[in-house]
Formats: structure tokens, sequence, C-alpha cells
């Protein structure tokens, strides 16, 4: 086992050089000379040479490469071109955010779509599965942010039901109103954005769970099993389900990059102040030390994830040799 | 689509082709269309969209005004006769602007998959196909690519390069091969260990033939259905990045961005979010259907 971790360890490392390139590369092809960004309009030529003496600019590619490397290394993901304020701290500020509307989505993705790919697996090709089947495909297609905005319409604009922008109402505090009712009101705000991001995301894990159980469930096993006399409630939970939550559970691995990736979309429309708006606003912004910075960081929370959901496959599934 | 042929019954059918005893045996292609054709949905959604190729092809003549032709005293106007599907906010005629929408949206996302099926095909052949150190070499990089935040890597791209409709479509296509290089060069690793293989090159064939006129059509099914898939999923991130303001840019219109101004106007004008809403909804949804299909009936495995 630890030799497995280690070599897969080791693969890695080119991968982070091959990604650390590519984003170093786009960085250097965007528009815009940041020393521009740094000196006042009308300074004289010495002046912008000096600081761009001073920010190593002159120096050859691959020198301005290993330092901005270096200092990834430690953390560091330079400043804002636009406030100054080291990227860090606005990545920080939005991070917590972005957390908790995922976190609260996967709880009811994975709530709802277990059970239902579980049902829709044992009643294969009846009423109930072919509904989902037709919900599923609706979801695949559906356009987010077209559903969201009728969602808006619907129960924010035509009646007042619940709040369509922002984390909180502004003044509504705990010390003012006490748990219950600022409870109440994160709970309303969370409603829409979530119900849009996990209706797009359910479709997949659903159709997964289902076709999972259905390999279950023609396995020899699954045949002795009930050969043996065991009550069809025992064959399915006991044998069948736990099996079929194997591929599941290496898909955990996996929602850590997603749990970090602000939805740009669904934030944007729900002002919902996570990485997500950060990321679109600094696009719009050309503040390219963030946009780069939270490209290099989705990246290596999807290696992560990967280097994750390997681990936990081999670990939850005694049959899957390491070699 | 002639390509698409079962190598080893097609020439057994050839060899066996004057013997008068022997039955003609079904083609591949209509076997295939036999199949497609029992499943409805399919054959509604492929329905669906020749119609809505037709009106992209004659937007000229379905539109009734031009999708840059202003009239701001009638902006905002509610759907009715003369404006079936109502105006936006500088008076606009919206359904003529949904139906040249659908010419660029269609093609962005026809160019696209294209472009993504092109270099995912041709990326995963090379390194099943070869292996050693030219498929480290590929797949290292396929694995690099697939590691960036997919829809995140677009928009810093879209920010960079000039938002053209050509460069639109390139982006998308540039970020969305690497599932499709990786499951071709699956097809590759276990076709290239079959016989026809050892004989076409003991025959002498050269590589690029092995490569093109031998594996590639046996590996074309699973390529044809992701490639109707990332139709369907070009539309929409094309979709998604003109809501943004990041892909086709006005006065050109895309069902994307007109949802963008649709939504500015969401409580005066929710017609201008609902219309092109629809559109992409149904052709995305059709071309998943159409790929559903067609996974169903190029499985050999399925039995009739």
């Amino acid at each position: 086992m630890l030799n497995y971790v280690i070599r897969r360890l080791l693969q890695i490392i080119p991968l982070l050089i091959g990604i650390s390139i590519i984003n170093f590369t786009i960085m250097h092809l965007a528009p815009g000379d940041p020393v521009l960004l740094l000196t006042e309009r009308n300074a004289p030529p010495e002046e912008v040479a000096r600081i761009r003496a001073l920010y190593g600019l002159d120096d050859p590619i691959y020198v301005q490469y290993f330092r901005w490397l270096k200092q990834i290394l430690k953390g560091d993901f330079g400043r804002s071109f636009v406030d100054g304020r080291p990227v860090v701290d606005h990545i920080m500020d939005r991070l917590p955010y972005t957390l908790y509307l995922n976190f609260v989505v996967m709880i009811i993705i994975y709530a709802l779509a277990i059970p239902i790919g579980n049902i829709s697996a044992l009643r294969q090709y009846s009423l109930f599965d072919h509904v989902v089947t037709f919900f599923a495909f609706l979801g695949q297609a559906l356009p987010s942010f077209w559903f969201a905005l009728l969602l808006i319409y619907a129960v924010g604009i035509k009646s007042d039901w619940l709040p369509i922008t922002g984390v909180a109402t502004i003044g509504v505090s705990l010390k003012r109103h006490g748990l219950w009712t600022v409870l109440v009101d994160r709970a309303k705000h969370l409603i829409l954005p979530v119900t849009v991001v996990s209706l797009g995301s359910m479709a997949g894990i659903t159709r997964y769970m289902r076709s999972s159980m259905l390999e279950v469930i023609r396995q020899d096993y699954i045949r002795t099993a009930r050969a043996k006399g065991l009550p069809e409630k025992v064959v399915i939970r006991k044998h069948a389900l736990r099996n079929a939550l194997l591929p599941i559970v290496t898909l955990v691995g996996m929602e850590l990059p997603i749990l970090f990736s602000g939805s740009v979309i669904i934030e944007t429309i729900f002002s919902w102040p996570g990485l997500g708006l950060l990321s679109i606003r600094a696009v719009f912004q050309r503040d390219y030390q963030i946009v780069m910075a939270l490209n290099m960081i989705g990246a290596l929370l999807m290696v992560a994830g990967n280097f994750l959901s390997d681990i936990l496959y081999v670990l939850v599934d005694p049959r899957i040799k390491y070699s | 689509m002639a390509a698409v042929s079962n190598q080893a019954p097609g020439q057994l059918d050839q060899n066996f082709g004057g013997d008068a005893l022997t039955l003609k045996p079904e083609s591949y292609m209509s076997m295939v269309w036999r199949r497609f054709r029992r499943h409805k949905l399919a054959m509604a959604g492929l329905c669906f969209l020749l119609l809505m190729y037709l009106v992209a092809v004659f937007a000229p003549y379905i539109a009734t005004q031009s999708y840059r032709h202003t009239d701001p005293p009638n902006r905002l106007q509610a759907p009715s006769q003369e404006h079936w599907m109502g105006t936006d906010n500088i008076g606009r005629d919206l359904f003529s602007r949904v139906i040249w929408g659908s010419r660029i949206s269609l093609s962005v996302g026809f160019v696209a998959a294209g472009v993504a099926v092109l270099l995912g095909t041709v990326i995963g052949a090379l390194a099943g196909y070869f292996g050693g150190a030219i498929d480290n070499i590929l797949m290292r990089f396929t694995e690099i690519v697939m590691s960036f935040p997919t829809f995140f890597l677009l928009i810093t791209i879209v920010s960079i390069v000039e938002r053209s409709i050509f460069n639109i479509m390139l982006v998308i296509g540039l970020t969305s091969w690497p599932g499709l290089a990786r499951m071709v060069r699956g097809q590759f690793l276990s076709l290239r260990e079959q016989e026809f293989v050892l004989a076409a090159r003991a025959l002498g064939a050269s590589n690029a033939r092995i490569i093109f006129r031998h594996i590639l059509p046996n590996a074309m099914a699973p390529v044809i259905v992701s490639a109707t898939l990332r139709i369907g999923g070009a539309i929409l991130t094309e979709s998604g990045l003109s809501f943004l303001g990041l892909g086709v840019q006005e006065p050109f219109p895309s069902w994307g961005n007109i949802i963008n101004t649709g939504r500015t106007f969401l409580r005066q004008a929710p017609w201008i979010t609902a219309f092109p809403g629809i559109f992409i909804f149904l052709t995305v949804l059709s071309f998943n259907y159409v790929g559903d299909g067609l996974r169903d009936a190029l499985d050999p495995r399925l039995k009739d």
C-alpha cells in the first residue's frame, strides 16, 4: 500500500510542473503590461524602467517562472493588480461562502441521489425508473442560468416568498434577532441557489448509482445470497447496497475540487459572495494575479481529488490490487 | 458516414457476396437506423434538430426583421401578433433575434464539438497506437489539461483573446477534448492487438493507413455518440459564456446573450429570458436523446 501511495505521489510531480508551466504561459500571453497598472499614468520612462527592474520583469522568462514557482510553493500568490491586497486574503474572504453553499448542496445531492438511483435500479423499467430517467435527462439539458432566472421570476418577483440575492438579509444579526430568526433567514437565502446547483449535478450521480446497483445485482454472490434463502431485504441491504456504494465512495474524492470551486454562473446570478463571483470580477477587471491563483488552486485540488479517489478506491475495495 | 462499417463482417459480406445460397445480410447502417428508430425520444430529438437546422439555414427568410433592426419607441413589448416573442430593451424583434441566434448557437456547438472530436481522436489514436514514449507524453499532456477547472479555464482564455465568434468556437473546442482522447486511446489499445491489424501490417500497410483505415472505423461508434453529446454540451457552454457577457458579443444574437439582456429586464419583460432558454433547453435535450439513441443502436452487445 505504502509503495502504491509513493508511486502515485511521484507521478503527480511532472503533472504539477506541467500545470504550473501552462498557467504561467497563459499569464504571460495576457495583454496589458502589469507595469502600467503599477505606475502613475504619466510616469517618466525612467520610473517605468525602475519598477520593471524592481519586479524583475526584465529577467529572462525562465528566471521569472522559477521565481514565481518559488513564491507559489511558499503559498504566496502575489498581490491583486487592482487593490494591492494579497491574493490569498481575497481568496480567504470568499472561500467560506463557497464552501458553505457547496457543502449544503453536496449533502442534499448524495442524500437524494443514492436512494433514488438505488430504487431506480431495483425496479428497472418501472414507472418510477422511467420518470427518474426522464428527469435526469431534463436536468442535464437545463441551462442552469435560465432555470435560476425562471425561479427568481416565479418565487422572487411574482410572489415575495424567497429572497433572491445574497447570503443573509442585511441587518439581521444574532444579537438583535436571536438564533432562530438568523437561521431561518440564512436557510431562506440558501433555497434557490441550492435548488439550482443540486438539480444540475444530481442527474449524473443518480445515473451513476443506478448503473452501479444494476451491475452488482447481476453478480453471482447476490444469486448465492438469494439461493441460501436470505430475505430480500438483507440481500439488498447487506450484500448489494454495500458493494454498489463502493464506486460512489470514490466520487467523494472528486468532490474536493467541486467543493472549493465556486460556480461562476450561479454565484453571479444570486450575488453569492463566493469564489465564483471573485473569479468573474477578476476576469472582467483583468486582475490576472487572482485569475491565475484560482486556476492554479483549482488544478491542484483536482489533482489532489484524483489522488484521494484512487487511494479510497483501493482502501474500500479489497478486490483491487494496488500493483 | 460510410466509414462507419463493421470491418470484419463487412469483409465477409464481400467474400460471400456472389454466393447465391447466402441471404443478403442487412447492411450495418440500415441495422443501426432500424435500431435507432425504435428509440422514440431519440427520433423526436432528431426531428426537432432537423427542424432547428432548417430554421438556422433559412433564418433570413423566417425572421421577420433583421437581428439589428432597432425600434426604441416599441421597446419591451409583450408578445403580440406583430412581435411573436415581444421586443427587447431597444425594440428589436425577439422572434427574429432568436431565429438568427439559432444560426450562431448551433454553429458554435457544431464547430466547437468538431474541434474537440478532431483533437481528441487524433491525440487518442496516436497515443493508443504507438504506445511507449509517445503515449506517455500525450497522456501526461491530456492529464494536465484535464486538471484545470474547465469552465474557469475557459473564462480565463476568453478574457485574454478577442471574443469573436470564431475564437469562442475554438476555445470551447480546445478545452473539451481530453475525455475523448482518453476514450479513443482505450479503444486503440485493445484494437491494435487484434488480428486484422496484424494482417494489415503483414501486407505492408503504413502506420497512417492502419490507424485511419483499419482501426479508426472500428473505434468510431463511441466517438460518434460522444460527438453528439458534445455538440449539446458545447451549445450549453456557449450559452453560459454568452450569458456572462464573455461569449458571442452584441449586436450578434446568441441564445445565451439574449438571456443576458433578459436578466436585466426580468421584472418588466420576462419573455426576453423565457423564449431563448426554451430553445437552448430543447436543442440540448434533443442532442442528448439522439446521443442516447445512437449509443443503443451502435452497441453490438445489445441484442435486437
